[in-house]
């Protein structure tokens, strides 16, 4: 035992010393964040370019002026030009495309057109049809002969945001966002999958480094192999971990310097708010009221969502990821030291890696999918079956996963695990003394069961 | 009494036969040269000594008892093949190796530094492995292998990469750790080496000894009736009935000759004969050196 120590330390220090580990401790939570800022950021930019569309009316102008303008797009209305004869020229014209609507729209919904030479996104369509509806509507609506119609539409526009409220077993009730559970669940299968994979492969090149430089003879000769094959797995996973609970103390940081500063600004203002009731004359009042509703609803908007994510099951989350980052990543770490020790370079690994990667892609798939349907039979299946169950899994609890599922899956990652650790082992103990040979499955399957 | 010995031992690897039945008895504070064409198996062997594999049947002992487990800590290991962490400091590697082979850190300091300063390679402590030359890399190593101060050492190619200079340096160590009481097994090809250090052989190949024995007695066992004569100034013998001549020349005023009985004569009585010729300055029994005996010993089998 004493010297499995000695082996997790050698291979904890070297790594932690490294630079790259402090450089990736520090950027990739930034580069993360800059993901998902940038991202959002980079496909409202995609369609940057106003799109210039002309709208051709059969004999009326019922729509003339409906259509706004947007930042993406322009609508401008010709009149006393055929369709057919624009179709030739509009893009020497400037035009991106041509909406033709008939006047019999309003009875038959199929009588709008949209011309372009591309694919138009799916964004301007919607924008136009939902455009289009609403004039339709009032159009309709207008042919009652309602007195007062305008103000009427005026003061039933409303905006409505869903607040979905989940109850749990004990019946009390949490405020929820799908949005954070989405974004949570996206994040805890990508880091999963982040996690498992670059440090399985990190346990698969420190074995191919040691098989090259034949250290392994060696250490070999003073240590049995499994203790060698263990004690860099369990180091490398020592370095997984230190470098998680580093990102999670800095995102406590982070969330607690946020709540400290801006959330502090929205308790403000409703005791403000609550005084005004009690001290001011009521014009007063009104002019504080108008203004803090001024700056409240952004706010309000953000302190909500910061609820709900505070709402969610922390605890959980991080137990679970935990577990499945452990139980994960000793199984695939432990496939791909017994890869690393049957090939003699990097090079020789990719006809096995391919098996290995495709389960860890399925995973990360599915966990995307769940992501929209969080109890679709796929997800409940792959969050079971140990090879994609850590990434799935992760994705699923942020939706809320019965205990029993949970229990059902770590017990069936567990056995698993243990499988693969013991197999791996005999294939890694031969393997790791094999020089020269290339190795195929069949020889690997052959070396499973040698024994001594 | 014998402190290692490998009875009956048997090695294969899918079809391949490694080790067949091989046997070997390294007495205590001796230097036992492991020798062998490549692929004989010698490595095959070394490494079932290391328990780095097992063999399939036979038995090993150390000390009189069955090997167990334990006992990779009274045994250091130079494989053929170098290996050192790269992108390791020296130093710290060194400690690292001494703590998987159960010394403490403390002693293994201590050790080391011995070591370091005694083949002048301390300045190198801090710089990591892959800025040291090939020489330079194997002096670490041969420290790494004798610092916990096994009983038994396993040499394998211990001179590739030396300079004659650390040749000479290393050869002197491991003769001294032989007078401060350690059995060492030595795998080489260097058949010179062999005559300087090993006290006794066993010769591999494929998968089987074909010789073994002390080197003194297998040489004279070779020796083949053959002897060496010097005479003063220019002489010329040709063979008789009792001997052929089987090489002569001259140089700096001295005749130097080769002869082979070919008869049961007595030397004395050849010495007679001969003595009418010139003026001899010496005559001896002509050894093959190693290298003769083992080319010729592997030609006879093939």
């Amino acid at each position: 035992m004493n010297k499995i120590s000695v082996i997790i330390k050698r291979e904890y220090i070297t790594r932690v010393r490294k630079k790259s580990f402090l450089i990736m401790t520090i950027l990739a939570p930034l580069l993360m964040a800059g993901l998902f800022v940038l991202l959002p950021i980079l496909m409202m930019n995609q369609e940057g370019e106003l799109k210039k569309i002309a709208v051709i009316e059969d004999n009326s102008d019922l729509f003339k002026g409906v259509i706004k303008n947007t930042k993406d797009a322009e609508f401008v209305y010709l009149e006393n030009t055929k369709v057919d004869d624009l179709k030739k020229t509009f893009e020497k014209a400037g035009y991106y495309g041509i909406l033709s609507i008939s006047p019999v729209l309003i009875s038959t919904p199929n009588a709008v057109q949209l011309i372009s030479k591309q694919q138009p996104p799916i964004g301007l369509l919607q924008y136009i049809e939902s455009s289009l509806k609403k004039e339709i509507e009032r159009q309709k609506l207008l042919s009652y002969k309602i007195e007062n119609l305008d103000e009427i539409m005026k003061s039933i526009e409303t905006n409505v945001s869903v607040q979905t409220i989940k109850l749990d077993s004990s019946g009390s009730a949490k405020k929820t966002s799908t949005g954070i559970a989405m974004a949570l669940a996206y994040l805890n299968a990508f880091i999963m999958y982040m996690l498992v994979f670059i440090f399985g492969s990190q346990v698969m090149r420190g074995v191919i480094e040691e098989k090259t430089s034949r250290v392994v003879e060696v250490i070999i000769s003073s240590v049995k192999p499994i203790q060698l094959m263990m004690g860099k797995i369990v180091g490398i996973a020592l370095v997984g971990l230190t470098q998680f609970l580093i990102w999670i103390f800095l995102t406590m940081a982070a969330v607690t310097v946020l709540k400290n500063t801006v959330l502090q600004k929205t308790g403000q203002a409703e005791i403000t708010q609550s005084i005004a009731h009690n001290v001011m004359s009521e014009d007063q009042q009104a002019t504080i009221t108008a203004k803090t509703d001024n700056i409240s609803p952004q706010l309000a908007e953000f302190s909500k969502m910061f609820d709900s994510a505070m709402n969610q099951p922390w605890g959980l989350i991080i137990l679970c990821f935990i577990f499945y980052f452990i139980t994960g990543y000793l199984l695939y770490a432990s496939v791909f030291a017994a890869i690393g020790s049957a090939v003699d370079n990097e090079t020789e690994t990719q006809q096995f890696m391919l098996p290995v990667t495709i389960p860890i892609i399925i995973g990360l798939m599915v966990a995307m999918g769940t992501m929209q349907n969080p109890e679709s039979s796929v997800s409940f299946w792959c969050s079971m079956i140990p090879l994609t169950s850590p990434i799935v899994m992760m994705a699923r609890i942020p939706f809320g996963v019965p205990y029993w599922q949970i229990a059902v899956s770590m017990v069936l990652m567990l056995v698993t695990f243990l499988g693969f650790v013991w197999m791996a082992a005999k294939v890694y103990r031969t393997g790791i003394l094999m020089y020269g040979k290339k190795t195929s499955w069949k020889e690997m399957w052959k070396w499973l069961r040698y024994n001594g | 009494m014998a402190l290692f010995e490998a009875k009956n031992v048997t090695k294969q690897y899918g079809n391949q036969l490694a080790l067949d039945n091989v046997s070997i008895s390294v007495p205590e504070q001796c230097i036992y040269g492991l020798l062998g064409p490549n692929g004989a198996g010698k490595t095959t062997l070394i490494r079932i000594i290391n328990q780095i594999t097992g063999p399939d049947s036979g038995e090993l002992f150390l000390n009189g008892k069955k090997l167990m487990p334990e006992d990779v800590q009274v045994i250091g290991y130079l494989p053929e093949e170098r290996g050192l962490y790269k992108k390791m400091k020296v130093g710290e590697q060194a400690l690292y190796f001494a703590q998987l082979k159960g010394l403490s850190k403390a002693e293994a300091m201590k050790r080391l530094k011995y070591w370091f300063k005694k083949l002048d390679i301390i300045d190198w402590w801090g710089k990591k492995v892959e800025e040291l030359s090939k020489g330079m890399q194997q002096k670490v190593q041969f420290v790494i292998t004798v610092l916990h101060e096994p009983k038994l050492l396993i040499f394998d190619e211990p001179f590739t990469g030396f300079d004659h200079l650390n040749t000479k340096i290393v050869k002197n160590e491991i003769l001294s750790l032989r007078e401060r009481g350690a059995t060492i097994i030595f795998s080489t090809h260097n058949m010179e080496s062999v005559e300087e250090l090993c006290d006794n052989i066993t010769l591999i190949d494929k998968a089987k000894t074909i010789l073994e024995g002390s080197v003194d007695e297998i040489r004279s066992k070779w020796a083949a009736n053959e002897y060496d004569l010097v005479f003063d100034g220019d002489v010329n013998i040709e063979g008789n009935g009792h001997y052929i001549i089987l090489n002569q020349q001259k140089e700096s005023n001295k005749s130097i000759i080769r002869l082979k009985t070919t008869s049961d004569i007595n030397t004395n009585d050849i010495l007679q004969g001969l003595m009418k010729s010139g003026s001899l300055i010496s005559f001896n029994p002509a050894l093959p050196s190693m290298n003769e005996i083992f080319i010729r010993v592997v030609e006879t089998q093939n």
